[in-house]
């Protein structure tokens, strides 16, 4: 938690002697808690000062980048419990796991598909953000070597290098140095081998405990060795324990200010059962997790997983609004018909999904009206006959299609003369005032 | 250190609601935010009822209808099924089919399916009318009538027509579906308009207005989130009701559960697609605060379900 001015002034000279450029200590503490100043302008400033200061101001959850690629997954850094709070900042990285005993071939199929996992919706390209390489084997040898192969593979695509064995993850890591991946496995009986390790390769260390208590000292004891960077893992793994220790976790970083748990948290959704599968990740997504690992990826649970992802890390702030201009549903042609609404990004939702359903193929001009409903932009003077008709023949859409027709929202009925008007050579249809008698409406149009 | 579990109490607590009168479904009653016991109490478990209708449902993707196949020809028929073979905790007959711009039945069909339905099933029932303002006013207030003394859910009471149906369900102690768009304020201002009638708070639940994956669904999961904070945190006993998520109804017609796999081949089977997008908006609902789904796919059901007794 930051420190409030007064405690911050505690902590300073109090000599008043204004080197920093305020007039007093107390000015100057105020500036520190409010982030506009920064402590280095006080020369007299005491070492213990210093570490309090700035352990005091670190982020609740340490920031941490996997991987060194193009494809460098962020984590770390929330602030907020509730998204409608503040925007969530890193979205949950999704991880496939491969295990060193599966076949060469089976492995590449993994590849592969995660290389064929990339696809865009609304505006962002998603995928699969990284690989799990279970080591299985017992076999330093043939671990490191699955390592490398996949890594020659997929070199852009961070790895998560999972054995609880020191001697496997010397082996593996020495073949992919640079690569910046999370080495995970660190525990009770091991941390001290586990954590040379990352130090000496310069990597993540993914640390595991049996519950959230004997995780907390686990990670202050690594710490101590000078391993700053760690995943967590609570042990948790049904859906009720990964809530609970996710919560905890979050709520003890941000509102205690625990240390010991201020770091990403990987979580292990695989199940046999791939539907229920994508729910228990849909948990991790929505409730805290930083990477959560997938026993498969296929296509339909990707979509799933990056959609809810990208639903979960939109920002709350941001005005619900749609880009203004005119959106073909379906293979529209030059006579398919026209409507127009609002640019209310729900509205939007709710009539193009309607359109969508009927199965008309149609054009939907958005129009910008500050994100507003049909009728609270009508009432606001932002969805007008003028307006209107300025935006269609700003659009230039008549040269596109056949008949110049233009079906408006039947909430707004009394503005179809005055449209008319404003648009020589046009006729204004009036539509449904509610869009689920969309599909019904534009059924009678053909 | 040891780390001393930040346990969150809170002062309110959801109300308790107990549908149908033979078997009945109960859901609420819990003090912390979803699936939070760790935190304190959560009596109940959420309860999911299948989406049926009054007439077939010629306006569902393949996908969902196959899977009912003849059943969903007649609503007894359809009910009967849900009920024993999918093993329904609850039934939800929309009566789609009163629809103006649809077949435009009466109040009085809608009244007769209502008793059919009724006369044939044990579990409880949701009755919903077709989301028209004006007709359901009448429509709900028939098919009330019709379930006397069933103790069923009514909806749903919007702005435009609460006065009649709240009305209608107080008189024949129903319980009450209030729904408002998305807006905790709304939301608000629609269970103090209700009350005001002399409905009681405890016998309402919220719907503040689904949305699927991908089509506004981090809105509803907002709004869902902070009327359960408002509930717990403020003591807000207007926030208390149990919400609703009428889940099938926006997931089934949005372009993820129809498109094919020849036309997308990105997106991966169709039969799995769809039947994942239900359960991960329906999960992500139950997180929200959602205690009483409506869905219509048994694969769905089924998966949350199992979700469900993970927490
Ligand atoms: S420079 Fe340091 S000691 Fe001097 S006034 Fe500023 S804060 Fe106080």
């Amino acid at each position: 938690m930051a420190l409030s001015g007064v405690e911050i002034f505690k902590l300073l000279p109090k000599t008043n002697c204004k080197k920093c450029g305020h007039p007093t200590c107390l000015a100057f503490a105020m500036k520190l808690a409010q982030r506009q100043a920064s402590l280095d302008a006080c020369p007299d400033v005491s070492e213990e000062a210093k570490r309090k200061l700035g352990e005091a101001s670190a982020p609740p959850f340490r920031p941490i980048t996997m991987g060194a690629g193009n494809s460098v997954v962020n984590m770390g850094e929330e602030t907020v419990l509730f998204r409608h709070e503040k925007k969530f900042v890193n979205p949950c990285a999704l991880a496939v796991e491969v295990k060193d005993t599966d076949s060469e071939e089976s492995i590449k199929a993994a590849v592969d598909a995660l290389r064929d996992s990339e696809l865009e919706r609304v505006g962002q390209k998603l995928r699969i953000d990284a690989i799990f390489i279970k080591e299985v084997s017992g076999d330093p040898a043939k671990f490191s070597q699955t390592v490398l192969s996949i890594s020659a593979q997929a070199p852009d695509m961070p790895l998560i290098i999972s054995t609880t064995n020191p001697a496997a993850a010397e082996a593996a890591l020495e073949k992919i140095p640079g690569t910046r991946p999370v080495l995970y496995g660190a525990n009770e009986s091991n941390a001290e081998a586990m954590a040379e390790t990352a130090k000496k390769h310069k990597v993540i260390l993914g640390v595991y405990a049996a519950n959230l208590d004997a995780l907390s000292e686990l990670t202050e004891k690594i710490k101590a060795t000078g391993v700053e960077d760690m995943v967590i893992d609570s042990g948790a793994r049904t859906a009720g324990d990964i809530l609970r220790d996710n919560t905890f976790i979050r709520r003890a970083a941000i509102k205690k200010s625990v240390k010991s748990v201020g770091y990403p948290v990987i979580s292990f959704a695989q199940r046999d059962d791939h539907m229920l599968e994508a729910l228990v990740a849909s948990l991790c997504i929505a409730k805290y997790s930083s990477i959560v690992v997938l026993s498969s990826i296929e296509k339909w649970k990707s979509l799933a997983l990056f959609t809810l992802r990208q639903n979960i890390y939109t920002d709350p702030q941001v005005p619900m609004q749609v880009e203004q201009k005119i959106y073909s549903i379906g293979e529209a042609g030059a006579d398919a018909p026209l409507m127009i609404t609002t640019n209310f990004s729900l509205t939007f939702f709710i009539v193009s999904g309607e359109v969508e359903n009927s199965k008309v193929p149609a054009r939907l001009a958005v129009m910008d009206s500050e994100g507003l409903s049909v009728l609270t932009a009508w009432a606001a003077g932002k969805f007008t006959a003028s307006k209107i008709a300025q935006f269609i023949q700003e659009s230039g859409i008549e040269k596109e299609i056949s008949k110049k027709e233009l079906i408006i929202p039947g909430y707004v009925s009394i503005l179809s003369g005055a449209i008319e008007e404003k648009l020589p050579g046009w006729k204004v249809v009036v539509g449904p005032r509610e869009a689920n008698a969309l599909p019904a409406f534009l059924k009678t149009m053909n | 250190m040891a780390l001393a579990a930040p346990k969150e109490t809170y002062a309110g607590r959801v109300f308790e609601v107990t549908i149908g009168t033979s078997k009945t479904a109960v859901f609420g009653g819990e003090n912390v935010l979803p699936f939070h016991k760790f935190d304190g109490d959560t009596p109940h478990k959420p309860v999911i009822a299948f989406e049926i209708q009054d007439v077939a449902p010629e306006d569902w993707p393949d996908t969902v209808k196959e899977v009912y196949g003849d059943a969903a020809s007649d609503p007894v028929k359809w009910a009967l099924y849900c009920q024993n073979n999918l093993n329904a905790q609850a039934i939800a007959l929309r009566l789609i089919s009163t629809h103006p711009d649809r077949e435009n039945r009466s109040a009085d069909d809608a009244a007769k399916t209502v008793k059919a339905v009724l006369d044939s099933i044990e579990v409880p029932l949701i009755i919903l009318g077709s989301n028209n303002v004006e007709k359901d006013a009448t429509v709900l207030v028939a098919a009330a009538e019709a379930a006397s003394s069933r103790n069923c859910v009514i909806g749903k009471a919007q702005e435009g027509n609460y006065k009649t149906i709240s009305a209608a369900a107080m008189a024949q102690n129903h319980k009450l579906i209030a729904m408002s768009d998305l807006d905790i304020n709304l939301s608000k201002q629609l269970g103090i308009l209700i009350t005001q009638m002399g409905f009681e708070k405890e016998r309402m639940i919220a719907d503040p207005m689904c949305s699927a994956l991908g089509y506004g669904l981090e809105y509803t999961y907002s709004v869902m989130e902070r009327i359960r904070l408002a509930a717990l945190t403020q003591n807000d006993v207007i926030m208390q009701p149990p919400m609703l998520a009428d889940i099938g109804m926006y997931v089934w017609k949005v372009k993820e559960t129809q498109a094919s796999e020849a036309d997308l081949p990105k997106w991966g089977s169709l039969k799995e697609r769809g039947i994942a997008w239900e359960a991960v908006t329906a999960g992500a609902m139950l997180l929200a605060g959602a205690e009483l789904l409506i869905m219509r796919h048994p694969d769905a059901v089924r998966s949350v379900q199992k979700f469900i007794e993970e927490f």
